[in-house]
């Protein structure tokens, strides 16, 4: 049994309190005017020596905010003024996501376990079920924000843009208010609801004489992944292309699930070890350490394909309307865009292929923290581009974010691990997972 | 050419032949070989035997496919001729490389399978009409051989092969290769 440790406890409200303080400082520093902006726009065009006009004349026909004014500096002031207000909004949105998504990958990964009767993983249900819990509380805050910040993040729900905006207009079957919240209430709640009755099942079977339990969980993860295979597609749709209300491609669904659920790999990995240096995951061995570093090579492998899939499809064919979404991150994002590969796919292949390697702890945690700030940066480039432009920076917004939801996460996540004991101890496979070895 | 005597002891039994391993072993006699029908799990370790390297030798070749691929499609697509085909752009490597990671990733693959195949079949001396060297057919369908070589006195390693639950025992005068 694990008990919440105070140093952990204080650990997440210094994270929490921080964050919210940076993100405060900087959501109210957010709050520019047209003419402050301008006299930043002045100041900016001075150093750089007047290199700016050029570009502003550049940007203008590529502003979605439309119409084409005489005064040209105006126009320019108050579209770098609506990112600047975006930015904070983008980034707290941002931050939920990620933490959001791990959670949500991680509840994948354990309805395959079942779905699946894997023999291994059933000494780690208990770490997965703990995460998990934030599922519910984090898809709510994730709509919350996203209620909110309305149109600072997604453009479709401005009716003034969509008034003018043929293209949205077409989609506003799908993109309107009440039914994006709609679909997202109903995605959490079939989501929260598979995870209500499997962790319900899974503490039953622990003080059962028979199977029930553990069979009626087997069902309900089949009945699961077909309903969140299909809605986490919907939700990748809603919650990140939609920022983008002009662009679409076939295969983001499954690319969004790529990068939750090898960071919910990842994350099932670093709880499970830091648990285990506790000396309260004994049964825990190195082949099941193994295991979870072989699915995190392998499902940042295939992140890449997907990511890459997608990018050249895009490029080879340079269809306009669809690759003005590489263009704008590979023009403005170029760092961060192509660091997230060597983040995500180069480090973690080279890192995690030897054998030997996967079972060494510390090689874990080092490849896990890659995956997981080169997620997190993935998550910024799907989001980051469409509301900010080329204001974007990793500053106190954007860090403030993370901090507040790494506290929060780590305090619901140790809060319901602390909840049941450690080992599953009446899953019919838990033997065989606990004398497991590779 | 040197003879020299070599006990062949048969078991039926796998996980037999395992005890029978580690108490040869613990007895400090030489394994000279093990014949089984089947991969027996775990019997490598009990042997004693060394890791091998062929996943090494596979990353090797991966690599060098990885660059084979690179500097051919650099001489012929972006040095030798670089022609417009379709608007892609042929001034470098890079700026074109999206359309060659198909054709990198395979070379990789290519090499690194069919080179590590290879290295296998040369290093376990494998190829077409190449004379079998089983000792006893049965041990293709449902029997152990464990061949033990002979130093000193024959009878008591006799007996104590015997012991370890072999069904049958004979000795053998092995031609030295």
């Amino acid at each position: 049994m694990y008990t919440i440790s105070n140093r952990l406890k204080i650990v997440s409200l210094i994270l929490m309190i921080v964050g919210g303080a940076f993100w405060g400082t900087s959501y109210v520093s957010s709050h520019v005017t047209v003419e402050d902006v301008k006299v930043m726009l002045a100041e900016e065009e001075a150093s750089h020596g007047g290199g700016h006009e050029a570009e502003a004349t550049n940007h203008a026909p590529a502003d979605t905010h439309g119409e084409a004014t005489a005064d040209h500096g105006d126009e320019h002031a108050e579209h770098v003024m609506h990112q600047i207000h975006n930015r904070p909004y983008s980034a707290l949105y941002v931050a939920a996501f990620f933490f959001f998504m791990i959670a949500l990958g991680v509840l994948a990964f354990y309805g395959i376990q079942y779905a699946s009767q894997a023999g291994w993983s059933p000494v780690l249900f208990r770490v997965m079920e703990g995460i998990t819990y934030y599922v519910l509380p984090g898809g709510l805050i994730v709509l919350a924000i996203a209620f909110w910040a309305g149109d600072h993040i997604f453009i479709w729900m401005d009716p003034e843009v969509v008034a003018h905006d043929e293209l949205i207009q077409g989609k506003a079957d799908w993109l309107n208010k009440p039914w994006f919240f709609i679909r997202g209430l109903i995605f959490l709640g079939g989501w929260s609801l598979y995870r209500y009755f499997s962790r319900k099942f899974s503490i039953a079977q622990d003080s059962a004489d028979d199977n029930r339990n553990f069979k009626k969980n087997f069902r309900i993860s089949a009945a699961f992944l077909v309903f969140y295979i299909y809605t986490e597609s919907m939700m990748s749709w809603d919650w990140i292309m939609s920022v983008d209300p002009h662009w679409f491609s076939t295969l983001f669904g499954w690319y969004v699930f790529a990068s939750m659920f090898v960071s919910g790999i990842t994350v099932i990995a670093l709880v499970t070890m830091y648990l285990k240096s506790k000396g309260l995951m004994d049964f825990v061995n190195d082949s099941h350490m193994h295991d979870l570093a072989k699915f995190m090579f392998a499902i940042s492998i295939f992140w890449t394909y997907l990511w890459f899939s997608q990018f050249m499809l895009i490029w080879y064919a340079n269809i306009p309307e669809e690759v003005t979404y590489f263009v704008t991150r590979i023009e403005d994002y170029k760092l961060p865009f192509f660091g997230m590969l060597a983040l995500n796919f180069i480090f973690p292949f080279l890192v995690l292929m030897n054998s030997d390697y996967k079972r060494i702890n510390w090689f874990i945690v080092m490849a896990g923290i890659a995956i997981l700030v080169g997620h997190y940066v993935d998550v910024y480039n799907m989001i980051m581009p469409a509301t900010v432009g080329d204001r974007w920076g990793f500053g106190l917004a954007e860090f403030g974010a993370i901090f507040f939801f790494l506290g929060l996460f780590m305090l619901v996540v140790f809060y319901a691990i602390s909840k049941q004991p450690l080992l599953a101890k009446g899953n019919p496979f838990v033997k065989e997972s606990e004398q497991f070895h590779y | 050419m040197e003879s020299s005597k070599v006990i062949h002891a048969i078991y039926t039994d796998d996980d037999v032949l395992m005890s029978a391993v580690k108490k040869v072993k613990a007895a400090k006699h030489h394994i000279e070989e093990i014949y089984t029908p089947f991969p027996v799990h775990g019997l490598d370790k009990a042997m004693g035997l060394a890791p091998t390297r062929l996943a090494i030798t596979a990353f090797m070749y991966g690599c060098l496919g990885l660059i084979v691929s690179i500097v051919m499609m650099n001489y012929i697509m972006i040095e030798d001729w670089p022609q417009n085909i379709g608007g892609k752009p042929s001034f470098s490597y890079l700026e074109n490389m999206p359309a060659f990671v198909p054709i990198m990733f395979e070379l990789t693959v290519f090499f690194s399978a069919h080179l590590m195949v290879i290295t296998f079949y040369l290093r376990s001396r494998m190829w077409p009409f190449k004379k079998a060297e089983n000792p006893d057919p049965r041990t293709t369908d449902d029997h152990f051989l464990m061949e033990v070589s002979v130093h000193g006195d024959e009878k008591e390693l006799e007996t104590f092969l015997a012991g370890t639950g072999a069904v049958e025992i004979n000795i053998v005068d092995k031609e030295a290769h």
